[in-house]
């Protein structure tokens, strides 16, 4: 296994180019696409408050000098102080609303698997027949689907009219059970607290089916070309010849090899997984990453903004590398 | 009198036969192709289809659909109808703005950072990657907040996101057309590099960016819908499918469901369209994935 520590060591350092480009790019748009003084004022400030805030975040020193005491506070996990309400650190307001997203993308993501190999799998043994052109039509639907339309859609039928499920929030009031992951569901579950459980499930059943349906349809598309792909190898051709049952050889000689390309694919598709949470957050009032992220673009708290941004250029960063070991973990033919 | 062999009409229906789909695949391209076409000719047209000014209040507020507003009105007391219309023209204009923006930067910067290599290639090739790897949505978020309301600075926001796609897609076709016969040939009877990159590998570079841009203006509309959703897009009079499904939104626990419904079901179509003519472009050009 020498060679795989070696690829392990290689593919952390090629990470750091990389973080250090996506930081660069940050900074990059912060602070030339626009201006962040007039972004906090307004255009009509007066000169005394322009000044103050040049100094408070340091703008008034030259451009190249700004770049490195960045990344020299980020070094330090410093991402800076939120510019409104009692100036919290940018970092606390970030682990304060990072569990939501967390919950919400885990239980979007199993959705939206259990509901993609289902599909995928049907189309694969299909080929060719109506179901496999119904579930070719539902991946291409479910991928252009517009997640706060689908959202307000679930909403009206199964809040407003049902009456059957929250609209938003993530919990009752006042029935935050006691913080021990920050994951609600797990979180009540933990401390046999019911009442907060079945309220927790309640508020994520929409934003998560809402997620987990739009993301549903690539793993469609992925499981149903893996599974054909697998299923014309030469094993299965001799898993049939033993005369095992059509059932044992899909489930049990054909997706199970198909799924090692799937899970890797999985990996790639977090930026998506992320992007829908963003927008399924804003739509359910889900007090995640998403909604602190928008919130503070409308109250201009750049600093925070910034923060956020640098958070998710991180976690993208690190889930990329994971992918890449485990896949070369899986597969020894991958090295450099 | 000469026999017309090949009258004109004779010709059209054998064309169009030719072009007619045969499988169930090639529907999703013609269909697609439809969508689309219609919703251009709605955003050319808008003036003559919509029956009211989208941006003057014509009626009560919140009408529910009726005979004079045939989708209702919204909380200004503005024609629903009419806001869609005018809504296409600008869903089209910024996406095939965004995608003309970043189909230029992508393509170009693909053909030098390919065959010139080296030191210039690494870069722009992880540069590139950062942003390719990055969720595309978040960063266009930040940059239409920096760069402010407006259809080019949205247009921008949106290339920004999408410039890699292009770019990675090229620079690997000229890595292997670099090194092809026909390009050796070129070089060995003098030709320049600009000859060689522009009447050489760009034409063998251009056939394979129908498929990506098809689907990347299918994502390039959604991106646009969720910037103006966030109140990112245009400034607000202006007619618009997301901003307006993010004003009907409000209604919503009063069981008004006009307003959001219909701006949101625009954006689905038009991003289905665009889906369903690149998977259909896609199947009829590598015709190995059909089998």
């Amino acid at each position: 296994m020498a060679s795989l520590k070696v690829y392990i060591v290689r593919r952390v350092l090629l990470a750091i180019p990389m973080i250090f480009i996506l930081l660069s790019i940050v900074f990059l748009i912060m602070r030339v696409a626009g201006d962040p003084v007039s972004a906090i004022l307004g255009g009509h400030a007066p000169q005394e408050q322009i000044e103050q805030i040049k100094q408070q975040l340091g703008l008034n020193k030259p451009i190249i000098f700004q770049f490195f005491g960045y990344i020299g506070q980020l070094l330090r996990g410093n991402l800076g102080r939120s510019l409104i309400w009692g100036q919290r650190p940018v970092v606390n307001e970030i682990w304060d609303h990072f569990p939501a997203t967390l919950e919400l993308s885990i239980s979007a993501f199993l959705i939206s698997i259990i509901i993609g190999i289902f599909t995928g799998t049907v189309a694969a043994t299909h080929r060719n027949r109506f179901l496999d052109h119904t579930f070719r039509l539902y991946g291409i639907i479910t991928y252009g689907l517009f997640i706060p339309w689908i959202g307000i859609m679930l909403q009206l039928l199964f809040g407003v009219y049902l009456g059957l499920l929250p609209i938003g929030g993530r919990i009752g009031t006042l029935m935050e059970p006691k913080s021990i992951t920050g994951l609600y569901v797990l979180d009540s579950l933990l401390t046999l607290n019911f009442d907060s459980l079945v309220s927790a499930i309640k508020h994520l059943i929409l934003p998560s089916v809402t997620l987990g349906v739009y993301l549903s349809g690539i793993y469609t598309r992925l499981t149903r070309t893996h599974l054909m792909e697998t299923l014309e190898k030469d094993f299965i051709k001799a898993a049939r010849a033993r005369g095992l049952s059509e059932r044992a050889v899909i489930y049990k000689h054909g997706l199970k090899n198909a799924f090692i390309p799937i899970l890797t694919m999985m990996g790639l598709q977090f930026a998506l997984l992320l992007v829908g949470a963003v927008l399924t957050e804003i739509t359910f009032s889900w007090p995640g990453m998403g909604t602190l992220l928008f919130e503070r673009i409308t109250y201009r708290d750049f600093t925070t903004v910034q923060g956020i941004i640098v958070f998710f250029a991180l976690i993208v960063v690190t889930v990329n590398l994971l992918v890449d070991i485990i896949y070369a973990y899986i597969d020894p033919r991958i090295r450099y | 009198m000469v026999e017309i062999k090949y009258s004109p009409s004779k010709f059209i229906v054998s064309k169009l036969k030719s072009i007619c789909p045969r499988k169930g695949t090639e529907y999703f391209a013609l269909i697609g192709f439809i969508i689309i076409l219609s919703i251009i000719l709605m955003a050319i047209f808008a003036p003559f289809i919509a029956p009211y000014n989208p941006i003057k209040k014509v009626g009560g507020i919140l009408e529910e659909p009726n005979g004079r507003f045939i989708l209702g009105t919204d909380g200004l007391g503005r024609d629903i109808f009419s806001r869609i219309i005018f809504g296409a023209r600008t869903a089209i204009s910024v996406t095939f703005l965004a995608v003309i923006i970043s189909l230029s930067f992508g393509v170009l910067l693909g053909l030098l950072s390919g065959y010139i290599g080296g030191k210039f290639d690494s870069i722009f090739s992880l540069v590139m990657d950062a942003i390719y790897s990055f969720p595309g949505l978040i960063l266009a978020i930040v940059l239409s907040a920096m760069l402010g309301p407006g259809i080019l600075n949205t247009a921008i926001a949106i290339a920004v996101i999408y410039t890699p796609t292009y770019f990675r897609m090229v620079r690997g076709l000229v890595l292997s057309l670099k090194e092809s016969l026909f390009v050796e040939a070129a070089r060995a009877i003098g030709a320049k590099d600009r000859t060689i990159v522009f009447k050489y590998i760009f034409p063998n570079v251009i056939s394979s960016v129908p498929i990506v841009l098809s689907l990347n203006a299918a994502d390039a509309v959604l991106t646009l819908a969720a910037l103006s959703f966030l109140g990112l897009g245009l400034p607000a009079p202006t007619p618009d499918w997301g901003f307006d499904l993010k004003a009907g939104h409000a209604y919503l626990a009063s069981k008004i469901w006009w307003p959001s419904t219909f701006p949101g079901l625009m954006i689905v179509i038009l991003t289905l369209g665009f889906s369903l003519l690149g998977e259909g472009i896609n199947e009829i050009l590598t015709p190995e994935l059909r089998r």
